[in-house]
């Protein structure tokens, strides 16, 4: 689960960060109200949404020459004229896509005076199990272009677990973002502090980029990306609250109330299948076979009947689909289940696109005699390269 | 020969009696009477277990109370995640020195505490999130459904439960059989990676061949093909085939396996099938071609 950069930023200043002061705004009305409550005179107003990229990002209703999603502002009037052309309107960045995304928020800061931009950010590293800070000295930038291009200016630190973040581990992130004095000092309360949130909220990525030594030496959090473990947040209704469906897909919304692995993707076959590796690989064998997934979805193990009708609802809700593929190999899962839930879907909403389903594994006989007793027009396929081909040859008609 | 488990293993179950537990500790008990030895509960320990054709094992309140009274060396955990990295700490601490959870959803934090634990530790972890490991005709732990498997020589290894079975499927279809089947999961930090069975295979001498199959997310596969590279040069290699599911995938989503996300520009299906691909492993563009592919290989 994503949160916003001004939710990232209230939280990290619970835990004593140092970041700016400022205001989220809904509405354009409360601009001026929000620029006058900081102390100025340079401010910036910030796209809040939830992709990176905003600063280079266009806005779709606006000319070419506009200004991007993030942008500096030397008066409360200058704040005011930016909010009222940035709000409503839909910012197009690198991570969004070209459909962008609208800004609904907005995040009214005071400036700050930049001596240098470095790069920070806490992940699992997974080769070692372990929280590892990432650090760089070019901030402000691509990451990912900056570990491509020169791989050697990142530094991976990462944290014993039982130990937490010692003075040798922040004497290794000082110096490897090459930080001395005032900044200095300020790392080595920040970088704890930064980890307890990590590990206390149960975060899979704290990003912060940049990360600033302003022109009197003090470090500062100038932006923050922060995700959650969704597999955590059962301890965390604090964060929960945190959450903006407004940035979420409606279809991957529904599909998470029922506890369901949903991504929507942009083709015409829908699939239903059980575990996450099979429900890739079913992905790439329609894209094998010349089509376009319309989702990934697996639904799990542990699913009842109702799981299995509400995630084929969901599928054939989607406009796009012109075809479904349910591809079950039962383990936990047991095929008379799944075969129970869309013989109940399809009784419920109707079925007006071809239907693929391929049945393996636990129960496999009871599920088949389901279907074939339905009467319903389900086309069945003894492997996945069968699944497959007929359902691309029944969408291709 | 297999790897880690066989006929004499003996299981004890975390989470014997909840419904998960229950159905695939009655499936193991059917699957060539492997010996699952007793259940773990803090406040049935005394009771005994009644599966619903009138199987039945003694319930302990600790797993070193379980050890001790059955002489188990292996336990299965079906824990909720919640409580799940608690049940697999219980048994490190009980020194059991296979442990298996099938759990899926434990929260990354509790595994790097787990991992921490662990490496200091006299177990091996399989998994979490995976579907445990099967010896064909000898002990079954775990949610694999037991037929589809057949006594030979391929073994198998997967972070994904569901291709695992259609790996064992394809090769049981194609006449070769298993030796050991390991789904090692789909979690980013987890008790053993693929180098730690590949090992294991390759020093096994009735596995003859090898099939293993990632997915998208971390470098595991790049690991283990480097592995597999400078075994080879040390004169150890056995004929391979791989899949690596998630080429159609979006970066930066998380494709239902906690693990399985192309984040930062790495992680990506294209490097990993380069790499095995390099490490002299056929890799099938298709699922469905797992069995067929081996064969290949095998002819060379």
């Amino acid at each position: 689960m994503n949160i916003h950069e001004y939710q990232a930023k209230q939280l990290l200043k619970g835990y004593g960060a140092p970041v700016a002061e400022g205001v989220a705004i809904m509405k354009a009305g409360e601009a001026e109200a929000a620029a006058r409550s900081l102390p100025g005179p340079l401010y910036v107003v910030k796209s809040q949404i939830h992709a990176g990229g905003r600063g280079k990002g266009k806005f779709k209703e606006l000319g070419p020459d506009a200004k991007g999603g993030v942008r500096l502002a030397k008066s409360v009037e200058d704040v005011v004229r930016n909010v009222n052309e940035m709000l409503g309107n839909t910012l197009v960045t690198a991570q969004t896509g070209d459909a962008g995304k609208q800004v609904n928020r907005l995040y009214i800061e005071d400036g700050a005076d930049i001596d240098r931009e470095l790069y920070l950010s806490l992940l699992v590293d997974r080769s070692v199990g372990r929280v590892a800070f990432m650090v760089s000295t070019e901030g402000g930038m691509d990451i990912e272009a900056v570990a491509h291009d020169t791989p050697e200016k990142i530094h991976t630190i990462a944290i014993d677990p039982e130990a937490g973040v010692t003075a040798a581990d922040v004497a290794r992130i000082n110096e490897a973002l090459e930080l001395a004095g005032e900044a200095a000092k300020d790392g080595e309360k920040l970088f704890p502090i930064l980890y307890k949130a990590f590990v206390e909220k149960d975060m899979s990525l704290l990003e912060v980029n940049p990360l600033i030594v302003m022109t009197n030496g003090r470090l500062r959090v100038l932006d923050a990306k922060m995700s959650f473990d969704g597999n955590a947040l059962f301890r965390h209704d604090d964060v929960k609250e945190l959450r903006d469906e407004t940035e979420e897909d409606a279809k991957e919304i529904e599909a998470s109330k029922w506890d369901l692995a949903y991504v929507a993707l942009d083709g015409n076959i829908g699939c239903m299948v059980n575990g996450a590796g099979l429900a890739m690989a079913t992905m790439d064998i329609i894209k094998l076979y010349g089509k376009e997934p319309a989702n990934f979805c697996d639904v799990g193990g542990g699913a009842g009947k109702e799981k299995v009708a509400a995630a084929f609802k969901i599928i054939t809700a989607d406009p796009k689909v012109e075809g479904i593929l349910v591809n079950i190999f039962g383990g936990i899962m047991k095929c008379d289940v799944i075969a129970e839930g869309v013989v109940a879907a399809v009784q419920e909403v109707g079925l007006k696109v071809p239907l693929v389903v391929r049945l393996e594994g636990t129960n496999v006989e009871l599920g088949k005699k389901i279907l074939n007793e339905s009467g319903l027009a389900i086309t069945a396929a003894d492997d996945l390269d069968d699944a497959a081909k007929k359902i691309v040859a029944a969408v291709n008609g | 020969m297999s790897i880690l488990i066989n006929k004499n293993t003996k299981v004890l179950v975390q989470g014997l009696t909840g419904k998960t537990g229950t159905f695939h500790t009655e499936q193991a008990l059917a699957y060539h009477g492997t010996q699952m030895v007793g259940g773990i509960h803090p406040k049935k320990g005394g009771e005994t277990w009644t599966g619903s054709k009138g199987e039945s094992l003694p319930i302990f309140a600790s797993v070193a109370e379980g050890k001790e009274k059955t002489g188990a060396d292996a336990s299965v955990v079906y824990v909720p995640p919640a409580g799940a990295a608690a049940a697999i700490i219980e048994a490190i601490e009980a020194e059991i020195p296979l442990i298996v959870c099938i759990t899926e959803g434990i929260p990354v934090m509790d595994m790097v505490k787990v991992k921490a634990k662990l490496d200091k530790s006299k177990s091996r972890l399989i998994g979490p999130n995976c579907p445990g490991l099967v010896t064909p005709d000898e002990c079954k732990i775990g949610i694999m459904p037991g037929s589809i498997f057949r006594k030979g020589s391929v073994g198998v290894v997967s972070r994904s439960g569901t291709l695992t079975y259609e790996a064992v499927f394809q090769t049981t279809n194609e006449g070769l059989g298993q030796t050991t089947a390991v789904g090692i999961g789909g979690d980013p930090v987890k008790g053993t990676e693929f180098i730690d069975i590949l090992e294991m295979f390759l020093a096994d001498d009735e596995t003859k061949s090898i099939i293993m199959i990632g997915e998208i997310g971390g470098s595991a596969e790049e690991d283990a093909a480097q592995f597999l590279r400078d075994e080879a040069k040390r004169g150890r290699s056995k004929p391979m085939a791989g899949f690596i599911a998630g080429r159609t995938a979006p970066p930066g989503r998380t494709m239902g396996h906690a693990g399985a996300v192309i984040s930062g520009g790495k992680g990506g299906a294209e490097d990993k099938i380069a790499a095995m691909e390099a490490a002299g492993i056929r890799v099938s563009p298709s699922p469905a071609r797992l069995g067929k592919t081996l064969v290949e290989a095998i002819k060379g």
